[in-house]
């Protein structure tokens, strides 16, 4: 592809943003993050704000990195990337009490742990510290979309069938046996892996479709 | 300049630019955790100063004002500031007539799942615990979590009796949890059904709490009456 | 301060909030390490110990932050700590057992960013525990987790002489079993109250 051999030169290109969405997506490609997917995701509110949260310190941190990566040298690279990252959590948290006690009470230490989602440090060593500033939030900004779809998947999904509403709008009437198992700890487990089952199936079948017909499209 | 030296700091690499990096950014990183620590101060405390007053008005019906009170080593009551620790703090209710309806206590303790938190108001005057409110919990939805919506479960605490005994030390009934249905005395409290570990664990709470507080609050309830006098409107719209 | 018993402490940690199949803390690591007893089990040891010093060591500072009152570095404090308390396990490791430190290769200081060991920090933070309790809450969460990620390798070990589809190979299979494990775990809920 045209784009992405130009990316080598640092020049800008949608294809920044746009790999977080699917291509490459945080948490059914590459499966990082993976404690706020589980545990917050009991109900779609959540499950955005906590997207919205690390989109947040995702790009922020990614701009600051890229903007001081001639400045930090290798050996205490790591150290910085935490110091950082820990900082725009830290701001966060605060800016999530101020807007909304009770979300702030929902989401509990969780926000806090963000600091440790393997993701945001994975972004900041292996992009952010080698690029543009610009490309750099295009990143963040492509990855955080994409951790926010796929908390949004589970949540949506744990909470329609485990409290029978989604975003606190009720679904079904008032009959509706909630399956409580969704909102308790297994459920989370057992709905990501039906979503990474999904996802597997859609990979297996455009492998197999890609190795019998390699010859015609070329 | 970096060529002679480059060969030397080959095993070793050049110190100063690693100390540069880390202060510089540790102050960077210091000033924007501070500012937006100084920012959010005041719009947090606003926050949380009415989430309070919501749960104190909720538990003690019919105040519509309020003041904070912690106990000093002098054993009375003392005007709390702000930022007290919520331990030690308890919450004056005042009626549109500035009496005191009654007294907001925070307790804790141990349910099914996790730690629960509630705020409950007790009236010197009926000596009961007239409303309860669960702060926060973490019991299994669908059962355990029924103690903060069940409607005849909540009942049980618009008049719980704690009355003190003759010595003026302890209560004349402790509070306990008894099977649904079965609550034969004012000062037991109903449990539900398929969620008798959360019930028994709100009664504990209580149990524990009230013997702390409430002989305390009973003899001093005069000393909370005056403080109001003096505290005027401050907390009263606010 | 908490009036929790110490027993308690212990079994909830361990068993009825079990860091891993509770409170999905340490994902990662139970995910990716769990395919082997053997390294499962090392894995769990080393995160113990990390668990046990950072415990001591946010105890102290939350103290600290508190008398000069700046709670806004909470986080950043423990984090740092964090990262030097494996950085120091992980030079402990290589001089005293160079085969282990081999056997765990990246998975050691992978420990920092498990979420489990700051969760710790956090959680026995906000639930006002004193020095006593916090050790013991952190030998519980240590104990569980190593549980959990013993448990799950035992599983995933025999589970590799079974035929498996493919579609549910993998992350899927793993995080299936690790569901079954958690309502199992649910059990455990009113032990100790």
């Amino acid at each position: 592809m045209a784009g992405a051999d130009r990316n080598a030169a640092g020049a800008m290109s949608t294809d920044d943003f746009i790999k977080g969405l699917w291509r490459e997506n945080p948490v059914f490609v590459q499966v990082l993050g993976m404690c706020p997917v589980l545990a917050v995701t009991n109900s779609a509110i959540n499950a955005l704000a906590m997207g919205l949260a690390t989109t947040f310190v995702l790009v922020l941190s990614n701009t600051l990195v890229a903007t001081l990566r001639h400045f930090i040298p290798r050996q205490v690279r790591i150290a910085t990337f935490i110091l950082i990252i820990a900082t725009f959590v830290t701001v966060v948290d605060y800016l999530i009490q101020a807007i909304s006690l009770d979300l702030h009470r929902a989401l509990g230490a969780f926000i806090s742990l963000i600091v440790v989602n393997c993701l945001i440090l994975g972004r900041a060593e292996a992009f952010a510290s080698k690029n543009t500033v610009a490309r750099s939030v295009l990143d963040g900004l492509g990855m955080g979309v994409g951790f926010t779809f796929a908390l949004l998947c589970l949540g949506g999904a744990r909470e329609i069938f485990g409290s029978g509403s989604l975003f606190g709008v009720s679904l079904f009437p008032a009959a509706y046996q909630p399956w409580i198992v969704m909102i308790l700890p297994s459920g989370g487990f057992f709905t990501l892996a039906l979503w990474l089952l999904l996802f597997n199936h859609f990979k297996l079948r455009r492998q197999a479709r890609e190795s019998v017909v390699p010859e015609v499209t070329r | 300049m970096q060529s002679a030296s480059g060969q030397h700091n080959a095993a070793h690499p050049p110190v100063w630019p690693l100390y540069r990096a880390l202060v510089g950014v540790g102050l960077v990183c210091g000033l924007l955790i501070v500012s937006v620590f100084v920012l959010t101060g005041p719009v947090i405390a606003r926050n949380e100063a009415e989430a309070l007053q919501r749960a104190v008005f909720q538990v003690l019906p019919g105040a519509v004002a309020k003041a904070s009170f912690e106990l000093g080593p002098d054993g009375s009551f003392h005007p709390a500031d702000q930022g007290s620790a919520p331990q030690g703090t308890v919450h004056a209710g005042y009626d549109t007539d500035g009496h005191l309806v009654g007294v907001a206590i925070e307790a804790q303790g141990m349910g099914y799942q996790d730690t629960i938190r509630l705020l409950y108001g007790y009236a010197p005057q009926s000596q009961a615990i007239i409303g309860m409110e669960v702060l926060s919990s973490k019991e299994t939805p669908g059962l355990g979590d029924k103690i903060e919506k069940d409607p005849a479960f909540r009942a049980n605490f618009r008049a719980l009796d704690v009355s003190i005994a003759a010595d003026g030390r302890s209560l004349q009934r402790p509070v306990e949890a008894v099977k649904s249905g079965s609550k034969t005395l004012s000062s037991q409290i109903d449990g539900i059904t398929g969620a008798t570990i959360s019930s028994k664990a709100i009664a504990a709470i209580l149990r524990q709490s009230s013997a702390q507080w409430v002989p305390l609050v009973y003899r001093l309830q005069d000393e909370l009456e005056g403080e109001r006098k003096g505290e005027g409107q401050i907390n009263g719209g606010g | 301060m908490n009036n929790d018993s110490l027993w308690t402490i212990f079994l909830n940690a361990s068993l009825v909030n079990n860091f891993v199949l509770a409170y999905f803390l340490g994902i990662c690591p139970f995910l990716g390490v769990s395919g082997k007893l053997a390294t499962a089990t090392r894995m769990g040891g080393a995160v113990c110990f990390v668990m046990l010093v950072s415990s001591v060591c946010a105890y102290g500072i939350h103290r600290l932050l508190v008398a000069i009152d700046a709670p806004y570095l909470q986080l950043i404090s423990y984090i740092v700590v964090i990262a030097s308390t494996v950085q120091l396990v992980e030079m402990f490791i290589k001089k005293m057992s160079p085969a282990l430190f081999r056997a765990l290769g990246i998975f050691l200081p992978l420990i920092t960013t498990n979420c489990a060991i700051l969760g710790l920090a956090l959680f026995q933070t906000n639930k006002g525990y004193d020095l006593v309790q916090s050790i013991v809450y952190a030998l519980g969460a240590g104990s569980g987790f190593t549980l959990a990620l013993v448990l799950m390798a035992g599983i995933r070990e025999k589970l590799e002489l079974a035929t498996v589809p493919d579609m549910v190979q993998g992350t899927a299979l793993t995080l299936m079993i690790a569901g079954i494990l958690s309502l199992a775990f649910m059990g455990f809920a009113g032990v100790g109250a």
